[in-house]
């Protein structure tokens, strides 16, 4: 079947980020910029990696794909798979679950019919467990893009969360500044 | 109270901000070690303050600094380890998001004791709204001329960056960590040879731990002797102790070492005690890799003297009663929970985490994971405590990285100290996996 690929296509502010951390590195060296660069790139192309993004990661960082791809297997902030407008990066690692992260991510599924790693039906909300987020004094939280939301322990806490984030229009963070 | 090193102006308004920094003692020491130090001098200081690495290993920072390999020519970095993902450990992220600059002044006067002219802060990926406060930071430094080109008219030359990682605890030991800075898979590397000699882009390279850099300042203002004196024996200086689990207060904590675990856990100065009231069932003092010990050994060594939050306190008693400082992570466990649950959740975490090079830790962790899973989910076999006991020793001292022991400790004390509790779960499997159920000794059970 062909396919009709679109050309990928940084903004002005994303590209002038990916040449900002390309020049934090000794000449020769630009892949070492490969993680912050797929870190913009999954925040303009709609939370995860096409194929077709990552060479163009390898076009810019002038590398093989097979490096990018490589690279991009290996960490799981890196989606892979078309997600949801927002990832629900719960921490479901042991000191959160002291403090109830196991029914909190229970509550998660079943207020949004959804098992781990699955989307919502409307294309809301992607449920994607994740280990200790350096927050476990105020687990259980949850991690979307850049805010933590913590201290979920109550179903009106995570009632009034899932319809804050409901309203919340998706923003590049470097177009903030 | 303390003394307070790291942690003294941590919650002035605007401390975030250059001026308001610099309005509370903020980059005296740099001005000190590069207009009134060489830096061998600084090196020295270091040395002599006793400051040991404080990311988990405890090894003493002025001797790492010390071997660094100087060849003519080859430039030198500095990398500071801010990929805090040790399980309950959140002191470093707390550290930088309210007092950015205290950890760029101590990157400055750190890299100008080591000549390095480029320096790295490698940041765990998820914390990129930390890595948006420290380069906001980064700039103020750079406007007032304490980053860039010849610093404060001394010379000195430095650049400073911050770099994500991508989401792998394994970035956090530092070959990984030079590979992931590298832009590739963190995979650890064999050593020989070390980061000293050849480390980031093969150059000669230190690693620090967020916490040991930013307490380079004071002992550069102070004096190493100074910090020396603060803690006890070769605990010196303070520390920052992310407290988390079951408590009262859960939080970060700056105490001086020394502090009795009875007055950490109890005090209102600190934890707070246990929630609700409840009894005290087990602590893991350093981070989830280090030996799990229970209410009595936390308390008390086994020779019966009170336990102090000091590295050789904690470790009293090796891995047959003690355990280890490590990062500062104290996580407590009150009596509603489940050892045989946890130690199946850190097992599932460090098989997830393991880059999968070796195959004591890939396969051990893997099969540690599935005997845990089955305890806890009342499929249990008798024989599978003594299957958990023999693989965590294969794991241990068989791999590149210390990830294996990390994976192998948490089992073998879980099963030491709690060995009713995984026979009880095997023998009642229907009791055992009632919600809420939990083990309290003699057959007992509760259900929620
Ligand atoms: C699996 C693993 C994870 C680690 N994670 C961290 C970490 O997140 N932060 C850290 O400072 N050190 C971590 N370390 C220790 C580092 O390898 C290294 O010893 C440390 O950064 C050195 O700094 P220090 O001497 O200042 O403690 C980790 C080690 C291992 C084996
Ligand atoms: S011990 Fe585990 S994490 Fe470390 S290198 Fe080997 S397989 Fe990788
Ligand atoms: S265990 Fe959840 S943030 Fe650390």
């Amino acid at each position: 079947m062909a396919e009709i690929i679109n050309e990928v296509k940084f903004s002005d502010a994303g590209m002038a980020e990916i040449q900002r951390y390309i020049s934090h590195y000794p000449e020769g060296r630009q892949k070492s910029a490969i993680l912050p660069i797929m870190h913009v790139a999954q925040a303009e192309f709609g939370g995860w990696l096409s194929p077709q993004v990552m060479d163009k990661i390898a076009e810019i960082l002038n590398i093989q794909p097979i490096e990018v791809y490589e690279v991009a297997t290996f960490y799981t902030m890196f989606n892979l798979k078309p997600v949801g407008k927002h990832v629900l990066e719960v921490c479901r690692t042991g000191p959160c679950c002291l403090r109830g992260a196991d029914q909190m991510i229970d509550m998660i599924k079943q207020k949004l019919n959804i098992e781990e790693g699955e989307t919502t039906a409307d294309g809301m909300f992607t449920l994607k467990p994740v280990e200790c987020l350096a927050s476990c004094g105020t687990g259980p939280m949850l991690q979307v893009r850049e805010t933590y939301y913590e201290n979920l322990d109550t179903e009106e806490k995570l009632d009034q969360f899932l319809e804050t984030l409901r309203n919340t229009e998706v923003e590049t963070p470097y177009h903030q500044k | 109270m303390g003394i307070k090193i790291l942690t003294e102006h941590i919650n002035v308004p605007g401390i975030e901000t250059l001026e308001v920094y610099r309005k509370h003692g903020g980059y005296r020491s740099v001005e000190k070690a590069l207009k009134t130090m060489t830096p061998d001098e600084v090196v020295e200081e270091v040395k002599t303050s006793g400051l040991r690495g404080r990311g988990g290993a405890g090894f003493p920072t002025g001797m790492k600094w010390s071997f660094l390999a100087k060849p003519e020519g080859v430039p030198r970095y500095l990398v500071c380890n801010a990929d805090e993902s040790e399980p309950g450990t959140f002191k470093d992220r707390v550290f930088m998001q309210k007092n950015p600059h205290a950890l760029i002044e101590g990157m400055i006067t750190s890299s100008y004791a080591l000549g390095a002219n480029t320096s790295y802060i490698y940041i765990r990926g998820e914390l990129m709204f930390v890595l948006r406060i420290l380069e906001k930071a980064i700039a103020e430094a750079y406007a007032a001329g304490l980053l860039g080109k010849n610093i404060m008219g001394s010379g000195y030359d430095l650049d400073l960056h911050v770099a994500p990682g991508g989401g792998a605890y394994i970035c956090g030991e530092e070959t990984a960590l030079l590979e992931s800075l590298e832009g590739k898979r963190g995979n650890p590397r064999n050593k020989p040879p070390f980061p000293a000699v050849k480390g980031l882009f093969a150059s000669p390279t230190v690693v620090n731990n967020v916490e040991s850099i930013a307490s380079v300042p004071w002992i550069v203002n102070n004096g190493g002797a100074e910090y020396a004196k603060i803690g006890v024996g070769r605990s010196t200086g303070t520390k920052l102790i992310s407290a988390s689990g079951n408590i009262n207060n859960p939080g970060v904590y700056e105490i001086e070492l020394g502090v009795p675990v009875e007055e950490f856990i109890y005090s209102d100065e600190y934890c707070g005690g246990i929630l609700k009231g409840k009894q005290l069932k087990a602590v893991v003092p350093g981070g989830s890799s280090v030996p799990i010990l229970p209410a009595n050994l936390i308390l008390k060594t086994a020779a019966g003297e009170d336990r102090l939050m000091t590295y050789e306190s904690l470790s009293d008693g090796g891995f047959v009663s003690g355990s280890m400082l490590g990062s500062g992570a104290f996580i407590v466990f009150d009596e509603d929970q489940c050892i045989v649950r946890n130690t199946w959740n850190y097992a599932r975490f460090y098989h997830h985490e393991s880059c999968g090079q070796c195959s004591p830790c890939r396969e051990g962790t893997g099969w540690m994971e599935k005997v845990l899973h089955r305890i806890e989910h009342g499929h249990g076999h008798q024989q599978d405590i003594d299957l958990l006991v023999s693989v965590a020793k294969q794991i241990e001292g068989n791999t590149i990285c210390p990830l294996g022991d990390a994976a192998a400790w948490p089992v073998a004390s879980a099963v030491r100290h709690f060995r009713d509790e995984f026979e009880w779960h095997i023998k009642h499997p229907q009791e055992a996996t009632l919600p809420g159920a939990v083990y309290r000794g003699q057959l007992e059970t509760i259900t929620a």
